[in-house]
């Protein structure tokens, strides 16, 4: 079943006096259980269309049924609702609160929880942080984490309400090689795990890692892919590490 | 989010920033505590005057020579007589002649006070007590006798080791016998050694200290609280009659009753504390626009912070509730530091400077209320700029 569906999507802005298409007329479908890049060059629309996929942006044509649910008509308090319930957000950024624990970073999406669920916010964001392998982490704050645990804290917050799919802004670009391969084995997992993924990316290698690639330019879709050699994250964080285990120690040979 | 969720959130993000929230709620604190200091100062000598004029005596009816420019006095022994024998409201009367400045001599030593010349009613409408020995009898004053009371005071400034009682003084020229001690009655509402007297019968004062024979006041007790109003025409036309005025000629004389003096008394005291009041009022305004100043502020800086919330569920009204009880929370939180300092400075006040405060509970409701719309007031409007942020503009905030 098609979690994601897209028919027509028009996104047209008015600036001044002149009309920027941004994204002028997509179609796109997304399973259950995908791993899709979006990739293509600054000003090809891909950041339009993120928006437009996470509701927090309407398109101006067009139709976005979301895990069953027409979109186009909702209020701006049932796009905050659907972005709840059905949207873990990753950000280049980050975006955690500062000065705020990683424990209750994870904690947010369920403080403004509507469906009445029953389950301790704690123990969930807990469970979460441990999946990511943040179990030790709970009470650090973002700055006295890494990147790549902060990524990683923003990741478990992501999925902390089990949404419909993650959605990824550029999740890897200010993270170095080790922590983007760290960050990329966490998603691989976790779409082992059943769970659909979408995910902005300007890097073609970050992109061998997924499963689909979508390539825009100009407000449209160019090509549409499936990645034939798909690499996994996790070989190659190994190889990573041992190779700068290798080199680390003909440094402290010489 | 329930409301339990949204004051936790609101109050550590207040404890985030102790210093700024400190600072941003300074200005409420110090216009809550002075609006409470302000009204607590003066309901507190407003109290104690009243305190003071009520203990002047019970049912007090006083009549005096009028103030301003038409001043004789016309006040005489017969006025007295005329009203003890006339008056059907009063329960006890007297006259009262006042000697400022007087030199006592006695024991070893000599003091300068205020000589009363009064009658055996006076303790009984002052209800002030003779602590020991006895005041003066009926037959003192017809006799002139030279006996003299003491107050605590001059008791102790002329018989500093012995008991005065039988001892003699002089007063002028004229030798009398001590015969009682008031009991101590402390200052006035003008701050006045009400102790610092000496006492006399009416009748030897008029006729052996002075020259001139006029009466300073006549002080009265009515028979009851109810009928202080008729007790008080009454003397008017008694001695209207005695004086022989005319009918619509103006009185030469002024008739007060006790509440008309708490009445003139505390007027000053209250209208001084309505403009205290007011002025410290003022502060809290100021203060209220100091905290909307900082969330407007807070707002910009925190767009961020926003717009990640919008992106994991926050609704707009989630957002325009969290500044909301933040800026209430910031002024309540002012609010009851000012009524702890307020609370603090009333008790320093009255401990170290003696003056005389009284915290009220409803003055500290009120303010604690006023704080709180002061709070949502100016809270509103950077709330609202807050919460009508549009999600991916905040998220891309810098």
């Amino acid at each position: 079943m098609a979690i994601i569906e897209l028919r027509g999507i028009k996104r047209h802005y008015l600036v001044g006096e002149i009309t920027i298409k941004a994204i002028r007329g997509i179609d796109l479908d997304v399973e259950t259980g995908e791993f899709v890049a979006i990739m293509g060059p600054s000003g090809s629309g891909k950041s339009t269309l993120m928006n437009t996929l996470g509701c927090l942006d309407k398109p101006t044509e067009g139709s976005y049924t979301l895990d069953g649910l027409e979109t186009s008509k909702a209020t701006s308090d049932e796009f905050a609702d659907i972005r709840n319930d059905k949207i873990g957000f990753v950000f280049q950024g980050f975006n955690l609160l500062s000065r705020t624990s990683a424990l209750e970073n994870v904690e947010l999406p369920l403080l403004y929880d509507r469906s009445g669920s029953k389950l301790n916010p704690k123990a969930r964001a807990k469970a979460a942080l441990e999946e990511v392998g943040l179990g030790n982490r709970l009470d650090h704050m973002p700055n006295q984490l890494s990147g790549g645990q902060q990524q990683r804290v923003a990741i478990a917050r992501a999925m902390v309400k089990d949404p419909a799919f993650i959605l990824a802004d550029e999740p890897t670009g200010n993270l170095d090689s080790e922590m983007t391969l760290e960050v990329m084995s966490l998603f691989q997992k976790l779409n082992d795990s059943g769970k659909t993924v979408v995910m902005v990316t300007h890097e073609p290698d970050v992109a061998l890692y997924t499963k689909r690639v979508i390539a825009m330019r100009d407000g449209a879709i160019v090509s549409d892919t499936q990645v034939k050699d798909r690499r996994k994250a996790a070989d190659d964080l190994a190889a990573w590490k041992k190779d700068h285990a290798q080199l680390a120690g003909e440094e402290a040979a010489t | 989010m329930t409301f339990a969720k949204l004051s936790t959130a609101s109050l550590r993000s207040i404890f985030r920033n102790k210093m700024r929230s400190f600072l941003t709620s300074l200005g409420i604190i110090i216009g809550v505590c002075s609006v409470i200091v302000m009204v607590a100062v003066g309901s507190g000598s407003q109290a104690l005057i009243q305190k003071q004029i009520a203990a002047m005596g019970t049912n007090l009816i006083m009549v005096m020579p009028p103030r301003g420019p038409r001043t004789a006095n016309r006040l005489t022994m017969a006025d007295i007589q005329k009203l003890r024998t006339e008056s059907s409201y009063i329960s006890a009367i007297t006259g009262e002649v006042r000697m400022g400045g007087t030199n006592i001599v006695g024991g070893s030593s000599y003091w300068s006070t205020t000589v009363y010349g009064v009658e055996p009613d006076y303790i009984v409408i002052k209800d002030w007590p003779v602590q020991s020995g006895t005041f003066f009898s009926d037959k003192d004053i017809t006799s002139r006798a030279k006996s003299a009371v003491l107050g605590a005071t001059v008791a102790a400034k002329l018989f500093p080791d012995q008991d005065p009682l039988g001892k003699y003084i002089r007063i002028g020229t004229t030798p009398f016998t001590v015969v009682g001690l008031l009991a101590v009655k402390g200052a006035n509402a003008q701050g006045a050694d009400q102790d610092d007297v000496v006492m006399v019968p009416l009748d030897t004062a008029l006729n052996r200290l002075m020259v001139d024979g006029r009466i300073n006041s006549i002080e009265m007790s009515a028979v009851s609280e109810s009928l202080m109003t008729a007790a008080q025409s009454e003397v008017t036309s008694i001695l209207r009659e005695s004086h022989k005025l005319a009918a619509g000629a103006d009185s030469d004389f002024d008739v007060m009753n006790q509440s008309q003096i708490i009445q003139t008394a505390s007027q000053t005291a209250q209208t001084l504390t309505a403009l205290l009041a007011a002025i410290a009022g003022v502060s809290l305004i100021v203060g209220g626009i100091g905290i909307m100043n900082i969330m407007l502020v807070s707002v910009t800086e925190r767009t961020r912070e926003i717009g990640i919330r919008m992106s994991v569920g926050a609704r707009k009204r989630d957002i325009l509730l969290q500044f909301l009880s933040e800026s209430v929370f910031l002024s309540l939180l002012g609010g009851i530091i000012g009524i702890l300092l307020a609370l603090a400075v009333a008790y320093g006040l009255q401990r170290f400077l003696k003056t005389p405060t009284l915290v009220s509970p409803s003055v500290i409701a009120a303010s604690v209320g006023f704080a709180a719309a002061v709070g949502i007031f100016f809270g509103f409007y950077p709330a609202r700029k807050a919460a009508n942020l549009y999600p991916i503009d905040a998220l891309r905030h810098e």
